[in-house]
């Protein structure tokens, strides 16, 4: 049809990745979105990693705090300046602010330079802002596997840039070794790419787990040696709810020689703070030609001045801070041990993970085959049939079937406890067939146990914490 | 043979396709000195006299790059090829210690010099403040409007705490549709219709909202075109265009040249000649790109121009975009005609699927701090891709709800929108009128945030160089900074923009009083 020569390639192309089989759980929750009362046999919203564990605490301190909105009689006089404020340097205070948060969720071992921090429209915009700076169309970026399934788009939909795995599995946990990026960085090269850098998430989407400081001064070596950037997403640095504790590619930086030029990092205060709508991304890098011509296209993504302005007056609460980091931390180890026991009680274990939104569930055995058909077919059935939706590893590129991502700080206690329940359901469907027996009758005496200390539990999260309220999937809405 | 490389890697760090040329001057220099002193000597000689060359050439490229050129160098050479040698002998003055590179495009961008933002960054460093710093630079380059923010201020006073839920990210905090929540389309579909004189219905699943008007140009651009094709934009042209379309999208600018004689207007036959002689050239060109008010002589497109485009654009098979963000502040007695007004008016002879408007709340508004922009367009494929791209430039969710809230205030609205005009058409009078009793005539207007001054009669030489003199005087002697007309791409030197809508009619004498020094010294110097 004529209007077709119309678009441009981007346009009609697919690598904004939303026709991956990945976003049909979230098509299967916008048509049966589960509600508690209204509709308990919905689909429960499992595969978004948002933390809404506190907002609570964040609604006190607006009440308490009445000037950072600048709608009220208190903030208004500052409204003519703010209102008007599109410089892209940002507001100093807000800028203060979050160098200020950054530092704080590294223990404050790490300090970091407000001017050389840039905004951008979340970590979307962020991911692929940096990639503008420092790759060229069809250049490549390292990545370890298994990796956030948006980054294709992030990274390489308007960018051309183009992502090489690097192939890490089970057998040590998903580490990152040196022989991988070797091997990776070896094939490229033989095959004509140009690899400008390295993207590392850490703590990690989908594993949950952070990186130790060797394995992060090994690469910091790598790169060096190689005289490519790395990239260090950060954006999950304050859920670390438990050790070991979070080492920032900061922190490796004052202990090791290395070219201060190549490294950058991703922030934004979607996934810390649970603030996603607020559309806060930022870049910090160490490179000043990357941070003066960044800053310039930072004009395509700027944080509202209105939120900057809110943001820079919440951030600045040492103390609020200070609490909200540590109460955050807590509510997370209790909803992820939670989680994980409750896993356990039907024999499916996670990767052993200390931060992050979600676990890393090991469902190999439940795989009629052990291949990428087997786990799509497992994962159908755990849409349509269990009404959970959760990502299965292929679509993170994961190099084993049968790892599935799920989240669980999206949802209120009530909803996790359904959730569970539906899976021991199923697990105890799949495994019913005679050999299990006594395993069961162990189960359900565990699990009443379980039920009765939970019971007995009295949880600081409230009761009236908020029921996913997502009328609509964005992604959905998207196409 | 060591001093022969020796001229080479001085000349690696400056220019290393002229040392290629430089071993082929001296190889067979050599081959011509026979005998052992004569090796000698015919390595030395040519060696020494290629040096002296290099630092020639150093000394020359280092004069040149004194002058800000007011035309960025352009990425439109569309295929990747290697950056042209002064971009690269900056790169590598900086990158040479670590060796690696950033893309082409981080190379663009920090050798962007555009008078334009050259200026802004000037007057941001020295800002005029009436008590604290009265020598400062009177910023009059940016197209801010500040006469009705008091406006805006009261309202907020009033309402802006939205009673008990006001102030909670109750269902705002989480992640939000990403190309806008539909009640705060619903408010501006509103507004537009409004804004755009109460004659056009604006469907708000038409629509995609943005970070603001700069996002929403350069998603379209990603939507309309591919790296290296071109739009064709009327000059002179606002700036701002060069890099949001240029920059990432990789979309080439086609100038098509208006004239004072014309007052600027645009004129088919110029249109016409501009897209046969890209089209001669092997350049693809994928739309129009014009904005209405324009930016930045201030003139709005007839209805009978906006039909001509609209037929072009059909008959070319082309895009036409409109950035129409200007619409609600009109001072004149001409009224805006939307093109939407005219698609909605014709809708079974025109086929809307080429035609995409923006819009967004920073001028008409003046909420350019709160990032709303908007693309309106009828092409169900090109808003589904702009849904998707919208990703990267989403509006933050308080202020939606914020902006929602101060949009659904009918008659706060009304007030605002004759209160405003008010005081921009009294403003504008006052200026355009001070600005002829010395000398200097604007070009005729009726919408937008600034005037377009005729200053060619005081440039000398009467070319962009003579023009980027007069502008430094600004700077320096008058201190306030305006946007010469060779930033905006004019192919008549001498004109400048300035806006008006940052003054109050208090401050215009001692506006006018610094312009007038710099026109003494122009005229005493000739």
């Amino acid at each position: 049809m004529g209007h077709q020569r119309l678009l441009s390639k981007i346009a009609t192309n697919d690598k904004h990745g939303e026709n991956s089989p990945y976003f049909d759980g979230w098509k299967a929750y916008d048509r049966n979105p589960f509600h508690p009362t209204n509709n308990p046999q919905g689909v429960i919203q499992m595969g978004l990693a948002e933390n809404q564990l506190c907002f609570d605490l964040i609604e006190e301190w607006i009440r308490n705090n009445s000037k950072a909105s600048i709608c009220t009689p208190e903030g208004v006089h500052l409204f003519r300046d703010i209102a008007n404020f599109q410089d892209y340097h940002g507001l100093p205070q807000f800028r203060k602010g979050v160098a200020n948060f950054m530092s704080k969720a590294r223990g404050g071992r790490v300090k970091y330079d407000p001017e050389r921090i840039l905004m951008s429209g979340g970590a979307t915009g962020a991911n692929e802002l940096i990639m503008f700076c420092l790759a060229d169309p069809a250049d490549a970026f390292m990545v370890p596997t298994p990796y956030y399934p948006a980054f294709v788009r992030d990274l390489g939909w308007r960018t051309g840039v183009q992502l090489v795995p690097v192939h890490c599995d089970s057998s040590n946990n998903f580490k990152i070794t040196r022989e991988a990026l070797e091997e990776a960085y070896r094939e490229a090269k033989q095959n004509n790419i140009n690899v400008k850098g390295l993207i590392i998430t850490n703590p990690s989407n989908p594993l949950g787990t952070t990186l130790d400081k060797e394995t992060l001064k090994s690469l910091v070596r790598f790169i060096n040696e190689k005289n490519i950037h790395l990239v260090c997403d950060e954006i999950y640095a304050a859920t670390v709810f438990t050790t070991p504790r979070f080492v920032s590619i900061s922190e490796v930086m004052l202990e090791m020689e290395c070219k201060k030029e190549l490294i950058h990092i991703i922030y934004s205060l979607s996934k810390d703070m649970g603030l996603p709508g607020f559309r806060v991304g930022i870049v910090y890098s160490y490179n000043d030609d990357v941070v003066s011509c960044g800053r310039k296209m930072s004009s395509f993504g700027l944080v509202s001045s209105q939120t900057q302005h809110f943001l820079a007056s919440l951030l600045s609460d040492e103390d609020f801070i200070d609490r909200y980091l540590e109460i955050s931390k807590r509510r997370l180890a209790k909803r992820h041990s939670f989680f994980t026991k409750g896993l356990e009680t039907v024999n499916i274990t996670c990767l052993p993970s200390n931060s992050g939104l979600f676990c890393w569930m090991n469902l190999r055995r439940l795989l009629k085959e052990k291949t990428f058909e087997g786990e799509m077919k497992l994962w159908r059935v755990i849409i349509n049939e269990v009404k959970l939706n959760v990502s299965p590893g292929s679509s993170f590129n994961c190099s084993e079937p049968g790892w599935f991502r799920v989240c669980f700080a999206n949802m209120d206690d009530e909803t996790v406890e359904v959730a569970l329940k539906r899976i021991r359901a199923f697990v105890g469907r799949e495994t019913n067939n005679g050999k299990r027996v006594e395993l069961k009758r162990w189960k359900s005496i565990n699990t009443n146990k379980l039920r009765l200390s939970f019971n007995s539990r009295r949880f600081d999260e409230n009761v009236m914490s908020p029921h996913s309220p997502m009328p609509h999937s964005p992604l959905v809405r998207a196409t | 043979m060591t001093r022969t490389r020796e001229p080479e890697s001085k000349s690696k760090t400056s220019s290393p396709s002229s040392s290629s040329t430089g071993m082929k001057l001296i190889v067979p220099l050599q081959g011509v000195v026979q005998g052992r002193g004569g090796i000698l000597l015919g390595s030395l000689i040519p060696c020494a006299l290629f040096y002296f060359f290099q630092l020639y050439l150093k000394k020359r490229r280092r004069s040149n790059d004194k002058h800000p050129s007011s035309n960025p160098p352009s990425p439109s050479s569309s295929f990747p090829e290697l950056p042209r040698t002064p971009s690269r002998s900056n790169l590598s003055s900086r990158g040479s210690l670590t060796g690696v590179r950033l893309s082409r495009l981080a190379t663009t961008i920090s050798d962007d010099d555009s008078a334009y933002y050259v200026g802004l960054n000037r007057a941001s460093r020295d800002p005029y403040h009436k008590l604290t710093n009265p020598d400062g630079i009177i910023q009059l380059g940016l197209s801010d409007n500040t006469l009705s923010l008091d406006l805006i201020g009261d309202w907020m006073r009033k309402w802006g705490s939205g009673g008990d839920d006001g102030l909670s990210i109750n269902g705002i905090a989480t992640y939000q549709a990403f190309d806008g929540v539909d009640e705060l389309k619903l408010a501006l579909s509103d507004f537009m219709h409004q804004v755009m004189g109460g004659s056009v219905h604006f469907d708000t699943s038409n629509m995609v909202l943005t970070a603001g008007a700069t996002p929403a140009i350069e998603i379209l651009s990603f939507c309309l075109a591919d790296h290296g094709n071109a739009f064709l934009v009327p000059t002179p042209y606002y700036p701002g265009f060069d890099r949001d379309v240029k920059w990432r999208p990789g979309v080439d600018l086609i100038p098509v040249h208006c004239r004072s004689a014309d007052n600027f207007n645009l004129s088919m036959t110029a249109l016409e000649q501009a897209y046969s002689q890209a089209r001669k050239r092997g350049v693809k060109v994928r739309g129009i790109l014009v904005s209405n008010p324009s930016n930045p002589v201030g003139n709005m497109l007839t209805q009978d121009m906006l039909y001509n485009l609209i037929d072009f654009a059909e008959d070319k098979n082309i895009h036409l975009i409109v950035d129409e963000v200007f619409a609600g502040s009109t001072y004149g007695s001409e009224k805006f005609v939307s093109v939407a007004e005219i698609l909605e008016s014709d809708s079974e002879y025109i086929d809307n699927r080429r035609i995409h408007i923006i819009y967004g709340l920073s001028k008409d508004l003046a909420l350019a701090g709160f990032r709303v922009g908007v693309i309106y367009s009828f092409n169900k494929n090109v808003l589904a891709t702009a849904r998707k791209l919208c990703r990267f430039s989403s509006i933050s969710a308080p202020t939606q709800r914020l902006v929602t809230s101060m949009l659904s205030d009918k008659k706060f609205i009304q007030d605002y929108f004759e209160t405003n005009r008010n005081r921009m058409r009294q403003v504008h009078h006052e200026f355009v009128d001070a600005l002829s009793k010395i000398g200097i005539k604007c070009a005729k207007s009726s919408g937008g945030m600034f005037c377009w001054a005729d200053m060619s009669g005081l440039i000398k030489p009467y070319s962009e160089k003579g023009e980027l003199e007069l502008w430094e005087k600004f700077m320096s002697i008058a201190k306030i900074n305006i946007t010469p007309g060779s930033a905006c791409h004019c192919i008549e030197p001498g004109w400048f923009r300035i806006c008006f809508t940052t003054m109050s009619l208090e401050e215009i004498p001692l506006v006018i009083e610094r312009i007038r020094r710099v026109v003494e010294v122009c005229k005493s110097s000739s």
